[in-house]
């Protein structure tokens, strides 16, 4: 009290020995008469803009609005074009004057600025019409960008087609979307259903016909087909439209030789056509499945047995050298003998399930090679309207998009959004489905997490409880944040340097022995992807348990160690529980950046098609040492390494919009464990 | 006896700091630099000692903070520690179970003997050493885990987990603490939904629930309301005799109601240490006078 009085006392002393000048200055202390307070309300009002705050609030809310404005933007970018991708748009026929025709879906349409040149090659009905488009919209003209698909024929799967060409547009009714294993999509009218008599299938009377007679009747056949409109002759034994084109002459269809020179029933016209591909497309497609399993699985079976053959055989011919010389020699030449006799066994085996698997594909291939579909193209460009025989069991998805009502065509976008989510890529990525890609991607961020979450904690927890403040830790710390900043690709240099060609290497040679040269873990693969990115989320997850820590009252560390508690009972059952949440912050952050890395899974084993699965029914089941797919790396090289770009775009959304999702699903999964335990351990604050 | 510390003024501080100029007042002999015996009452030497302080000092750094401290602490009494902020109070609760040892700075020596142990020695179990002694803090800090899981601390980290044993334990602490007919029904909660006052005397409750030998309180109450404050008053009141007690304490009304002995100390040394009684009416020394009536501090 005293003390404040002398200072109050001598500041008084001082402004009236600084004169005038220091009485603004003291009129804050003492009396105020009324011209001091008007200055000083005054003096006020000047700085009083900034000071007040008001610029800041708007400097700062502006900042956040544009934030959230650029954030939503993209998620809206992404979320609409990802959520319309699938949705079956209706099938426009475009006619020009001087004859020409572009059936399809519209993906895109335009405005742009023709060149002169373009408008001087054009002439007759068309240069008139697009002169005046020109002129009505002032150097500009529309355009469509149409999906024609047909590209076996046509060698084209988009047309841009100028409005000034389009003498007519329209929807057929019956134009229809056929989605293909191969080839893309087709496009065009259902004209007959085939359905070809099983050659093996005898006539009533018991006997089984003739060549000549199938002969007949395949003739007769074609005679009724040809009455369609479209020229169609037998040509080398095949059944081919008109020529010998590209549509039928292909290894894939030689299956369908013998049969056509059977008997087909034909079920004409669209209706007919289009109910009897309903009637018999699913089965037909399962047993498309069923002859993917036995190629896939049953194959993959059988020579998993004899590759376990051949190693062991190889194994012990490596111990064998080693051995050669010494004691154990002639036991090992025994045991040789025995695993060279059992691999020649299971070669036997083997040889004999491949046979019999083999024909079983047969079987079903010539089954489902009796359900074809007679389709008429609309005609593309110049070229004729042409007809395509197309086996039933190529077919993934057909409809006539211009007939489907709502419920339809939203059965249709259910079923694509499920073939996306579970099925295998097909079309080099451009189609079918993205399964693997989303198995890699989260078993990746979860191998990850499991790796960081522990490796960091422990980390953060002896920068912080055990280790000495002092230069170390310091340099330590730096060098961790810094981590932090380094390009990403580096860890994956880093990653495929280390981890495949050193531990990796290692490990072959110790464990793999046998296969070399071929690697089995010296090279790119789901365990050392993770490890990649482990270490490239590892500051995240120590910087983030580091602050946790800190976080954790002081008070509480005394009251445990006053209670009799170790150091290390008191991180365990104090620290940690209560840094958790904080932790568990750390470690969402590091699953957002590590599922949505794509630059150093490209060196350490993310590829655009991997053949299996990392986690199979093959012993020992979970394969980290297999190469991956990666909805990032999949959305890089569907939108960049697709040479059917335009058809890959819209699944670049998609797959990013799902990439997003399954970010968000981890995060919200691993925000709900952090609010359960934040309630456990209430007060803390992240 | 009352003490009206609001009766300071002007010229009452006006006498204390001539006081201060008195080159026979031990608070100038310090403020000089000269080391002074502790004047202690006789009536300590009828006590049976739990705890021995042996010339101990203690540096922060290059900063002495206790200096040549000799006090025992008397068995199944209250033993409080007063002085003015700084004096030192805290630093000597916190190195009767070597807390300060977890501050890197500190150095010490001399020695304390808690029941013929001694706490310094070279080879003493930090770690069993601190289980033979309860502590309870200025801010109440129940952990981050149940009411139960809290009171049963010091027994879980000993390996103890029998549950028929951790529950008669907690209840007998929690009777003992004078909670348990507030949290009986919600052991299972978290502790850190329990009101400031509760949470002290939880913490109370898990620094008995281990039978300390000395029970070390710094301030327990300097952070609770009057209600409060005056339920851990007379939880102290009823937990003296079983366990002895050593606490610190900035209220000198709280010192003389809840204490059979009081220490005052002064700018690191124990200056004055006796019966409260006789310490708060006939203080032997002028500085302890000055003290408690106000006069300074």
């Amino acid at each position: 009290m005293s003390s404040s009085e002398k200072e109050s006392k001598s500041s008084g002393r001082d402004a009236s020995g600084r004169g005038s000048s220091g009485q603004g200055a003291s009129g804050k202390g003492s009396s105020g008469n009324g011209g001091g307070w008007s200055e000083r309300t005054r003096a006020r009002s000047k700085s009083s803009l900034f000071a007040a705050g008001e610029p800041m609030v708007w400097l700062t809310g502006g900042a956040l609005a544009a934030c959230a404005f650029m954030v939503a933007g993209l998620l809206l970018l992404v979320l609409v074009k990802g959520l319309s991708t699938f949705w079956p748009a209706s099938v426009i026929k475009l006619e020009t004057p001087d004859g020409r025709t572009y059936m399809g879906e519209v993906t895109r349409e335009d405005l742009y600025r023709p060149t002169d040149n373009v408008l001087a090659d054009l002439d007759g009905e068309i240069a008139r019409k697009a002169a005046l488009e020109v002129e009505e919209k002032e150097g500009w003209a529309f355009r469509r960008l149409v999906r024609t698909g047909n590209f076996k024929l046509t060698q084209n799967h988009f047309s841009w087609v100028n409005e000034w060409e389009v003498a007519e547009a329209s929807e057929p009714e019956w134009a229809m979307v056929l989605e293909r294993l191969e080839w893309g999509r087709f496009y065009g009218f259902p004209e007959a259903f085939v359905l070809l008599t099983p050659i093996s299938e005898r006539t009533a009377d018991g006997q089984g016909r003739t060549g000549e007679e199938r002969m007949a009747e395949a003739l007769g056949l074609v005679e009724e087909l040809a009455g369609q409109g479209a020229e169609v002759q037998l040509v080398d034994d095949r059944f081919v439209n008109g020529r010998r084109g590209p549509a039928l002459v292909d290894p894939a269809e030689s299956a369908t030789v013998q049969d056509l020179q059977g008997v087909a029933q034909v079920f004409r016209g669209p209706e007919q056509a289009w109910a009897k591909f309903q009637e018999l497309h699913k089965e037909s497609r399962q047993r498309w499945h069923d002859r993917r399993r036995l190629e896939k699985f049953d194959t993959g079976k059988v020579n998993h047995k004899q590759e376990e053959a051949r190693l062991a055989v190889r194994e012990l011919e490596l111990e064998l050298e080693e051995a050669s010389g010494t004691a154990g020699e002639p036991d090992v030449r025994t045991r040789l003998a025995d695993a060279e006799a059992k691999f020649e066994e299971v070669r036997t085996w083997a040889d004999r399930e491949f046979t019999r698997i083999r024909q079983e594909i047969d079987a079903i291939n010539h089954e489902n090679s009796r359900y074809q579909i007679l389709m008429r193209t609309a005609g593309e460009g110049t070229r004729p309207e042409e007809q395509v025989l197309l086996r039933l069991d190529d077919v993934v998805r057909a409809y006539p998009a211009n007939r489907l009502g709502w419920v339809d065509k939203a059965g249709i976008y259910l079923s694509r959004w499920s073939e996306f989510l579970t099925d295998e890529p097909r079309e080099a990525n451009s189609e079918g489905g993205v399964y693997p890609a989303i198995f890699g991607t989260v078993a990746m961020t979860l191998i990850m997490s499991l790796v960081v979450v522990p490796f960091g904690v422990l980390a953060a927890l002896y920068l912080k409880e055990y280790a000495n403040a002092g230069p170390v830790v310091s340099a330590v710390r730096i060098a961790v944040n810094n981590l932090a900043g380094v390009p990403s690709i580096v860890f994956g240099v880093f990653g495929l340097g280390f981890f495949c060609y050193v531990v990796g290497a290692s490990i072959d040679e110790v464990l793999f022995a046998a296969n070399l040269p071929n690697p089995t873990f010296g090279k790119g693969g789901l365990l050392w992807a993770s490890l990649t990115l482990a270490l490239l989320t590892l500051p995240v997850v120590i910087v983030a348990t580091e602050e946790a820590v800190s976080a954790v009252p002081n008070s509480m560390r005394e009251g445990s160690y006053a209670c009799g508690a170790s150091k290390w009972q008191t991180i365990r059952r104090i620290v940690l529980p209560r840094a958790l949440p904080g932790i568990i912050t750390g470690m969402i952050l590091a699953i957002a950046r590590g599922a949505g890395e794509v630059a150093p899974l490209m060196l350490v084993g993310a590829v655009k098609l991997a053949p299996e699965l990392p986690i199979d029914g093959l012993f020992p089941f979970v394969h980290p040492e297999r190469s991956f797919m990666h909805l990032g790396f999949h959305i890089y090289d569907v939108g960049f390494q697709s040479q059917n770009s335009e058809a890959a775009k819209p699944m670049v959304f998609t797959t990013t919009l799902l990439l997003i999702a399954i970010v968000a699903v981890l995060n919200f999964v691993t925000i709900a464990i952090r609010n359960r335990l934040r309630s456990k351990f209430a007060g803390g604050q992240f | 006896m009352k003490t009206d510390v609001n009766a300071s003024s002007a010229s009452e501080i006006a006498v204390a700091v001539k006081a201060a100029a008195d080159p026979n007042d031990p608070i100038a002999a310090i403020s000089r630099g000269e080391t002074l015996p502790s004047e202690v009452h006789k009536s300590l030497a009828d006590e049976e000692a739990v705890l021995d302080v042996k010339d101990f000092r203690l540096w922060y750094g290059a900063a002495q903070a206790l200096y040549d401290i000799n006090m025992s602490v008397p068995r199944g009494k209250v033993t409080a520690l007063i002085g003015p902020s700084g004096c030192g109070k805290s630093t000597l609760l916190r190195s009767v179970n070597r807390l300060n040892d977890l501050i890197d700075i500190v150095k010490i020596d001399g020695d304390m003997v808690l029941n013929g142990d001694s706490v310094y020695g070279p080879g003493v179990d930090v770690i069993e050493l601190r289980k033979r002694m309860g502590m309870v803090f200025q801010k109440s800090n129940p952990f981050p885990m149940s009411i139960y899981e809290n009171v049963v601390y010091s027994l879980r980290i000993d390996g103890e987990n029998r549950k028929s044993v951790l529950d008669e334990i907690c209840e007998k602490s929690l009777r003992g603490a004078a909670l348990w007919n507030e949290v009986k029904d919600r052991l299972d909660d978290l502790a850190l939904g329990l009101s400031g006052g509760q949470q002290q005397r939880l913490c109370i409750a898990r620094a008995i629930a281990a039978e300390p030998e000395v029970l070390l309180m710094d301030e327990p109450c300097s952070a609770l309301d009057p209600i409060a404050t005056g339920k851990i008053e007379d939880l102290i009141e009823s937990l003296r005799g079983e366990y002895t007690i050593l606490i610190v304490t900035h209220n000198m009304q709280q010192a003389s109601r809840v204490s059979d002995y009081t220490a005052f100390m002064y700018l690191g040394r124990l200056i004055e240490y006796g019966a409260t009684g006789e310490l708060f009416t006939r203080p032997h020394l002028k500085a302890t006078e000055d003290y408690i009536t106000g006069r300074f501090g």
